[in-house]
C-alpha cells in the first residue's frame, strides 16, 4: 500500500495576532486571535470548526484564504506553503473559495445572476464557453433550468436561491477547497437543510475539501466528517463527529453540547460571563476561569486543579483520530501521563 | 390557551391577552399585501406561548399589532384585549401607559434599541419616571434592583451601551421591559443575534423571571427548538395564519401539520443517527405574500398534498387533546 498522500490543507502551529487600534503604542494589548492551531482538511472531507464568536474561527478562516498573514506557524495547501506574492495568491484563491454567511451582502444588487457567476470566471480567465460554464454551475447548485435565472437580479430571488448563486459562483472555478463561514445562519430553517444537502452532494461529486465555520453543532452533526472545537484561539478538541459530539473529552465541548436546545440528555452547563478576551489569554489552561470541571471540584478530586491553573494543556490522543487538550485526560490512573502523548 | 369566547373581565381571572380574528395588511403601490390573516388566541396570567414561523409568516406583524406599534401603512382589523380592555379603542395616552405597565415588548437587536449617548441608568430610569411617579426620587434604587434582577452588577448603570456586550445589552433591554412591572412580556426574537452560550444565559434568565414574577409571555422566534425549552404552549404560523398549536413538547416531537413536521426536522437532534449526514429541509421557498396560491398556502411545498388541498384553505381542527392543526389530513390515517 502506498503511504497516504498528505492532506489537502495542513496547519501547523498557526498564530495570528492583532494590535488594538491603529495608533497602538508599544505595550498596547495584543489580541492573540489564533494562538497555535494545528488542523488538517482532506479531499472529500467536511470539517466543522465550531466555537463562540470571538474564539478566532473567522480569523483562522481568513488566514487559510491568505487574507491574514500568520505571525508564526505554517499553512500548507496541496503540500506547499501558501504563496505570498500577489500573483501566487491570485492563483491560490481560484483553488480555495469562500462562501459567507449573508448571501445578500455577497452579491452585487445591480448585477444579474449571470454576471455574478461569470465574474469569477473572467477574473481567473477560465477557458471554455462562458455561458455553458455559468449554466453548469447554476444547475449543479440546484438552480434549474439555469437559463431562467440568467437575467434575474438578487432581489428577485429568495434567500436560499441567493446562497445557491454564491455557491455556484465559487464552484464554477472548480476549487479544491471551499471555506464556508456560517453558510446557513441567515437562512430560514426549512431552507437550511436544502443548502446543507447541496453542500454534501458537492463534496460527493467533486471530492472537494470543505471547512465549515459555525457555532451550530446541529449543522456539524448534519454534514461534518470531523469537528474541531475552538476556544480562545486554540483547537481544544478535534476528532470524528460521532466521537466529539457523542463522547466529548473536553469540558468546553461538553458545555457547548449541553446548551443545544435539542439535546435533552445532559444537564445544562451554562458558562457564566462573556466570551473571553483574546488580549488577556489566561495562564495555565485558557479555559480554566470558566471550566465547570474546575468549578465543581472534579479537577480537585482528580488532583489536577493546580495544573489547570498553571500548565497549558497540550492536545493528547483520547481515541482514534480524536484529541483533546485537557488535563483531565491525563489524570486517569488507567492512562498514566506520558503514554498517550502526541496527536 | 383556548379558543373559547373571550370573557375577560378587568382585573379578574380572564385572559391577560385575548386576540380575536386579527388581520394585518400593508398598503403598497401594488395594492394591499396581507401579512396576518385571522389569528385568535387567549393567554392567561403566567402562561407562556411560543410562536414559531419563518420570515414573512406574519409573526412580527402580529406582535406589533398587539401593542399598536405598526407603521401607518398597516391596516388592522379584529380585536385585541389586554386584561379585558380593547387595545384598538384606547386613546394615545392610555396606550402609552399600557405599553409599559401592562405589557412590554423586547425586540431583536438590542444594540439598535438603546440610545447610544445615554447611560444605562438614564434609559431605564426614564421609563420608570414617566410611568411610575410613585417611585420618583427613588429611581436609582429601582434601577439597581432591576439590574440585579437581570443578573447585571449595579455599577453597570453607569455604562454606555457601547461599553456592554451583546448579551449585557439584551439584559438591559429586559430590565427596561420589567421597569413598570408589566404582567405580559412579548419577546420578538430576543436571542437571535446572540451567541449560543449567551443565548442560553438569556433564555435561562427569561425562564426564571417568568416563574418569579408570574409573567405571561409571548415568545416569538424562527427557532422552534428554543421555544420547546421555554414555552408551555406552541403555535406554528405559516403564511399569516396559525397552522398548528398545542403543548410545545408534543408539537415538536409529534407534529400533526406537514409544515410543522418539516420545520421540526430542520432542527437536528445532535446524537440522533437519523440526522447524521442527513440534513432535512423543505423544497421550495416560503410563500410570497403578494402572490399567495389559492387553497392551503402550504400545498406547493407539501409532501402530503392531496388534490383537494388547492381548492380550499383548511381551518384549525381538533388534532388530539389540547391540540389543533389546519390540515385536511388531520384525523385521517396516513
Amino acid at each position: 500500500m502506498n503511504p497516504p498522500p498528505s492532506p489537502l490543507l495542513e496547519l501547523h502551529d498557526v498564530h495570528v495576532s492583532f494590535t488594538a487600534g491603529k495608533h497602538a503604542r508599544s505595550g498596547a494589548p495584543i489580541a492573540r486571535a489564533v494562538d497555535g492551531v494545528d488542523l488538517s482538511v482532506d479531499r472529500g472531507e467536511i470539517v466543522a470548526l465550531v466555537g463562540e464568536s470571538g474564539c478566532g474561527k473567522t480569523t483562522l478562516a481568513r488566514a487559510i484564504l491568505g487574507l491574514e498573514q500568520p505571525g508564526r506557524g505554517q499553512i500548507r495547501f496541496d503540500g506547499e506553503a501558501l504563496p505570498t506574492s500577489s500573483k501566487g495568491l491570485r492563483a491560490y484563491r481560484r483553488r480555495a473559495q469562500m462562501v459567507f454567511q449573508d448571501p445578500t451582502g455577497a452579491l452585487n444588487p445591480r448585477q444579474t445572476i449571470y454576471e455574478s457567476v461569470a465574474e469569477g470566471l473572467r477574473i481567473h480567465k477560465i477557458d471554455g464557453d462562458e455561458e455553458e460554464l455559468v449554466a453548469g454551475a447554476l444547475s449543479r447548485s440546484g438552480l434549474r433550468p439555469p437559463e431562467q435565472f440568467f437575467l434575474r437580479y438578487p432581489h428577485e430571488i429568495s434567500g436560499g436561491q441567493r446562497q445557491r448563486v454564491v455557491i455556484a459562483g465559487a464552484m464554477a472555478l472548480e476549487p479544491a477547497l471551499l471555506v464556508a463561514d456560517e453558510p446557513v445562519a441567515s437562512l430560514d430553517a426549512s431552507v437550511r437543510g436544502e443548502i446543507l444537502r447541496l453542500m454534501l452532494g458537492l463534496v460527493e461529486q467533486t471530492n472537494i475539501a470543505m471547512l465549515v465555520v459555525t457555532h451550530d453543532l446541529g449543522l456539524a452533526w448534519n454534514i461534518a466528517d470531523r469537528v474541531a472545537v475552538m476556544y480562545l484561539g486554540r483547537i481544544v478538541e478535534v476528532g470524528p463527529t460521532e466521537q466529539v459530539l457523542d463522547t466529548p473529552k473536553h469540558p468546553y465541548t461538553e458545555a457547548l453540547l449541553s446548551v443545544v436546545p435539542e439535546t435533552k440528555r445532559m444537564e445544562q452547563q451554562i458558562l457564566q460571563g462573556e466570551p473571553p478576551d483574546p488580549t488577556r489569554v489566561p495562564a495555565g489552561c485558557r479555559f480554566h476561569p470558566r471550566c465547570p470541571a474546575l468549578a465543581n471540584g472534579e479537577a480537585a478530586r482528580l488532583g489536577i486543579a493546580a495544573r489547570c491553573e498553571s500548565e497549558d494543556p497540550q492536545p493528547i490522543s483520547v481515541g482514534p483520530n480524536h484529541a483533546a487538550a485537557c488535563h483531565r485526560n491525563t489524570a486517569s490512573p488507567a492512562e498514566p501521563p506520558g503514554t498517550a502523548h502526541g496527536t | 390557551m383556548s379558543t373559547v369566547e373571550a370573557a375577560g373581565t378587568r382585573g379578574g381571572v380572564g385572559p391577560i391577552l385575548s386576540v380575536r380574528d386579527l388581520h394585518v395588511s400593508y398598503e403598497t403601490r401594488e395594492g394591499p399585501v396581507p401579512a396576518v390573516r385571522g389569528i385568535s388566541f387567549d393567554l392567561g396570567p403566567g402562561e407562556t406561548l411560543g410562536i414559531a414561523g419563518e420570515s414573512g409568516c406574519g409573526k412580527s406583524s402580529m406582535a406589533a399589532a398587539v401593542l399598536r406599534l405598526l407603521p401607518p401603512e398597516a391596516v388592522v382589523s379584529g380585536e385585541v384585549r389586554l386584561d379585558g380592555e380593547d387595545v384598538f379603542a384606547m386613546t394615545p395616552g392610555r396606550l402609552r401607559a399600557v405599553r409599559w405597565t401592562e405589557a412590554a415588548i423586547i425586540f431583536q437587536g438590542a444594540m439598535h434599541a438603546l440610545n447610544p449617548v445615554w447611560k444605562v441608568k438614564h434609559q431605564i430610569g426614564e421609563a420608570i419616571e414617566l410611568h411610575d411617579p410613585k417611585v420618583a426620587g427613588k429611581t436609582r434604587t429601582r434601577v439597581d434592583e432591576l439590574l440585579e434582577q437581570v443578573g447585571l452588577p449595579a455599577r453597570r448603570a453607569e455604562a454606555y451601551p457601547h461599553q456592554l456586550s451583546g448579551g449585557q445589552r439584551q439584559r438591559v433591554m429586559i430590565a427596561m421591559a420589567l421597569a413598570c412591572r408589566p404582567r405580559l412580556l412579548i419577546a420578538d426574537e430576543p436571542t437571535t443575534a446572540l451567541d449560543v452560550m449567551v443565548q442560553a444565559q438569556v433564555l435561562a434568565l427569561l425562564a426564571e423571571l417568568q416563574t418569579d414574577l408570574g409573567l405571561a409571555m409571548v415568545f416569538i422566534t424562527h427557532d422552534l427548538s428554543v421555544l420547546t425549552s421555554c414555552c408551555r404552549e406552541l403555535a406554528i404560523m405559516y403564511a399569516g395564519r396559525i397552522v398548528e398549536r398545542g403543548p410545545s413538547h408534543q408539537v415538536f416531537v409529534d407534529p400533526r401539520h406537514p409544515y410543522t413536521r418539516a420545520l421540526a426536522a430542520a432542527f437536528p437532534t445532535v446524537g440522533d443517527p437519523r440526522f447524521r449526514k442527513a440534513p432535512l429541509g423543505l423544497p421550495g421557498d416560503p410563500p410570497d405574500p403578494r402572490a399567495r396560491p389559492g387553497g392551503c398556502p402550504f400545498t406547493p411545498r407539501c409532501p402530503d398534498a392531496q388534490s383537494e388541498c388547492s381548492a380550499e384553505e383548511p381551518n384549525l381542527r381538533v388534532a388530539g387533546p389540547g391540540r389543533e392543526a389546519a390540515c385536511v389530513l388531520v384525523g385521517r390515517t396516513r
